[in-house]
């Protein structure tokens, strides 16, 4: 080695303020190319964009957290939505109930991730691979591959706004921000949180330290597909429909954001508030290339930039750890 | 549709244990390969070659990709349909180039290949295309949105499908076209611009990305009054944008498709037009066509408009339109 690796403590700092210098710099570019990007409703615009994937992102982090991943995410997700929908407008359930049907779906495939993942020992990636079809198909045969309409405005409520000083805010832009705050407390400050680090981290060192691995994993994948059903219910207010296309592409999207965020795909090092960042620096890019004219396919080739580096980065700090 | 699949390979297997060529059945079988199973444009497809099928003594096969744009899972599709005994194979390419070869080998083999509703690239790679003449499908709503904007000027916004796609630049051009703008003719696979387009998005003709882009292009320029999308759901999610920001009862919305659900969206104000297309005519003459092929070795050729009509609930002067209940009794989807 003629290069000596950057040293931890640099390397650290980089890999947890990088992703938000990132975002700074290009909030900075789009200010200065448009005079409407850092208005208040255009950033309130920004947040309700995207507070799908920013939930999503949030259940995928826990997952990539144990050194795991989950690709059934926006799939599930899907499923979810149309299961409200479909009960709600086409079968007259009352909306609690209805939600709590779609969340229950989307939080049973978390518990069969969890179950398959640690009862056969199969790999995350083999497993969500596999739910990611089931889903799919499910979602498709339930719906027909027709658009739920006519839904009642309680199951839309989180889509309505309410003014703050003069702006007005989505209610689902502000769950997702709540949500982040209680994941990131929850990461942080209790004792399950800690061991969610130490099994993607050190899985042996946590056997051996007592935790139970098993009950933790099945755990943290329940607790995503519980996530991805509240993704679900944003999504449904967002559009105002059941939708069964929707979510094909936002499990590479949840990913990205997690990535973007320095969470690390060995497991064991990263931040929940990294993924939000990540989702908004997609949400930025997307929305000031609009304002400046430009094709959105732009938004795409910088976002696959910003993954390489941010992955680079990672590699960096591991290298400076040995 | 698996087991479908797997009846189709165990019918291979066995024919192929038995050590006899493919038995030749005297009812004529047709394949029919959609970009997807489930999408109500494609049910109707199906509904209606099962239907002319029945009447013609044909016997149906069908099959689809996974996702738009899985070639391959068409590719799949029609060397299983072909190893059952299929004649004829009728499809809406998920790709247009990329399954070119695939078609080519089948028609070395005698095999008749119809396109439907979406041209291959090149057009003649196939022995003759039913669809949507989709120029002229934009350029109606075109003409439409000029004359509801009644001489204000205009500030446009299109919602589009994706770069390089021949139907989403047809639509698009024949809009600007209709419209009485500089556009780019059929042929051509390139958007085209014009200082009244003040935003351009593409949003793959999906609900999620058109309300996003149509909130982006609010930001961009609040004083858009003209909305061309691809697709009705685009122009669902569109529609859902301007509600939000307060513009909707403002601004002139068009769209394509004719679905049951665009022409109640019609219906409730949610889009102003949309150009209706027939995928049932598009199949019954698909499958008229192939059982005529397999009793007379007669080839159809070239290009058969299957036919466009604006849907509007309020008609404007020089346009002629459909009403919603007319639109309504010839759309695709769940009534």
């Amino acid at each position: 080695m003629l290069r000596r690796p950057l040293g931890v403590a640099p390397a650290r700092a980089l890999s947890s303020i990088g992703p938000l210098l990132a975002l700074l710099a290009a909030c900075a570019f789009f200010a200065a190319r448009s005079d409407r990007f850092l208005t208040g409703g255009n950033l309130s615009l920004v947040l309700q964009q995207v507070m799908v994937v920013g939930v999503l992102a949030i259940g995928q982090t826990l997952v990539i957290l144990t050194a795991g991943v989950d690709l059934a995410c926006g799939a599930i997700m899907a499923l979810g939505g149309i299961v409200m929908t479909t009960l709600a407008a086409r079968l007259g359930v009352p909306v609690p109930l209805a939600i709590a049907a779609g969340m229950g779906v989307t939080t049973l495939f978390g518990v069969a991730h969890g179950l398959l993942i640690t009862s056969l020992r199969l790999p995350p990636f083999i497993v969500t691979l596999g739910t990611l079809n089931i889903a799919f198909a499910l979602t498709q045969l339930h719906s027909r591959g027709q658009t739920v309409t006519g839904i009642p405005a309680a199951l839309g409520a989180l889509g309505d706004t309410f003014q703050l000083g003069g702006t007005r805010i989505v209610y689902g832009a502000v769950l997702m921000l709540v949500l982040y705050g209680v994941a990131w407390f929850g990461l942080r400050e209790t004792a399950a949180g800690r061991h969610v680090h130490a099994v993607g981290g050190a899985p042996e060192a946590a056997r051996l330290a007592g935790i139970h691995t098993r009950a933790l994993l099945i755990g943290v994948y329940a607790l995503a597909g519980l996530l991805y059903g509240v993704a679900a219910l944003l999504s449904v207010a967002r559009t105002g429909v059941g939708d069964p296309n929707a979510g094909q592409t936002d499990n590479l999207d949840a990913i990205t954001a997690v990535v973007l965020g320095g969470t690390s795909l060995f497991g064991g090092r990263g931040s929940v508030l990294g993924s939000l960042v990540g989702a908004l620096i997609v949400g930025v890019f997307r929305n000031g290339l609009t304002l400046m004219g430009v094709s959105s396919v732009y938004q795409i080739l910088v976002t696959g930039v910003l993954v390489i580096l941010a992955v680079a980065t990672d590699q960096l700090t591991r290298e400076g750890r040995r | 549709m698996r087991a479908l699949h797997a009846l189709l390979l165990i019918a291979l297997a066995a024919s192929l244990a038995a050590g006899c060529a493919r038995e030749q059945s005297s009812q004529p079988i047709i394949g029919l390969i959609t970009k997807t199973e489930t999408n109500p444009f494609f049910v109707k497809m199906r509904e209606g070659a099962e239907a002319a099928a029945k009447a013609r003594g044909a016997r149906l096969l069908s099959g689809a990709g996974r996702n738009d744009g899985d070639n391959a899972g068409q590719v799949t599709a029609m060397e299983n349909m072909i190893a059952a005994g299929a004649r004829v194979i009728l499809i809406t390419v998920s790709d247009a180039k990329a399954i070119v070869p695939a078609i080519a080998k089948a028609r070395r083999d005698g095999i008749l290949v119809i396109a439907l509703d979406s041209p291959t690239d090149p057009v003649t790679a196939v022995d003759a295309l039913f669809a949507t003449d989709n120029y002229r499908a934009g350029t109606l709503i075109g003409q439409y949105a000029r004359a509801a904007l009644a001489g204000k000027p205009a500030r446009i916004a299109t919602l589009d499908l994706l770069p390089g796609h021949p139907v989403g630049a047809q639509r698009h051009n024949g809009f600007l076209a209709g419209f009485g703008l500089a556009a780019p003719d059929a042929g051509s696979t390139t958007l085209g611009t014009a200082q009244e387009v003040v935003c351009s998005v593409d949003t793959y003709g999906d609900q999620t990305r058109g309300q996003t882009a149509m909130e982006n292009c609010l930001q961009r320029d609040p004083g858009i009054n003209v909305v061309y999308t691809v697709n009705e759901p685009s122009a669902a999610g569109a529609h859902k944008a301007l509600v939000a920001a307060g513009r909707e009862k403002d601004v002139i919305v068009v769209s394509v498709d004719g679905g049951c659900q665009g022409v109640r969206d019609v219906g409730a104000g949610h889009i102003a037009a949309t150009a209706q297309q027939y995928p049932l005519r598009m199949a019954e003459l698909g499958v008229e066509a192939g059982v005529d092929f397999v009793k007379s070795g007669k080839k159809p050729s070239g290009y058969t408009d299957t036919g466009v009509a604006l849907v509007a609930a309020r008609p404007v002067s020089g346009v002629e339109s459909l009403g919603v209940d007319v639109g309504l009794q010839r759309c695709f989807g769940d009534r």
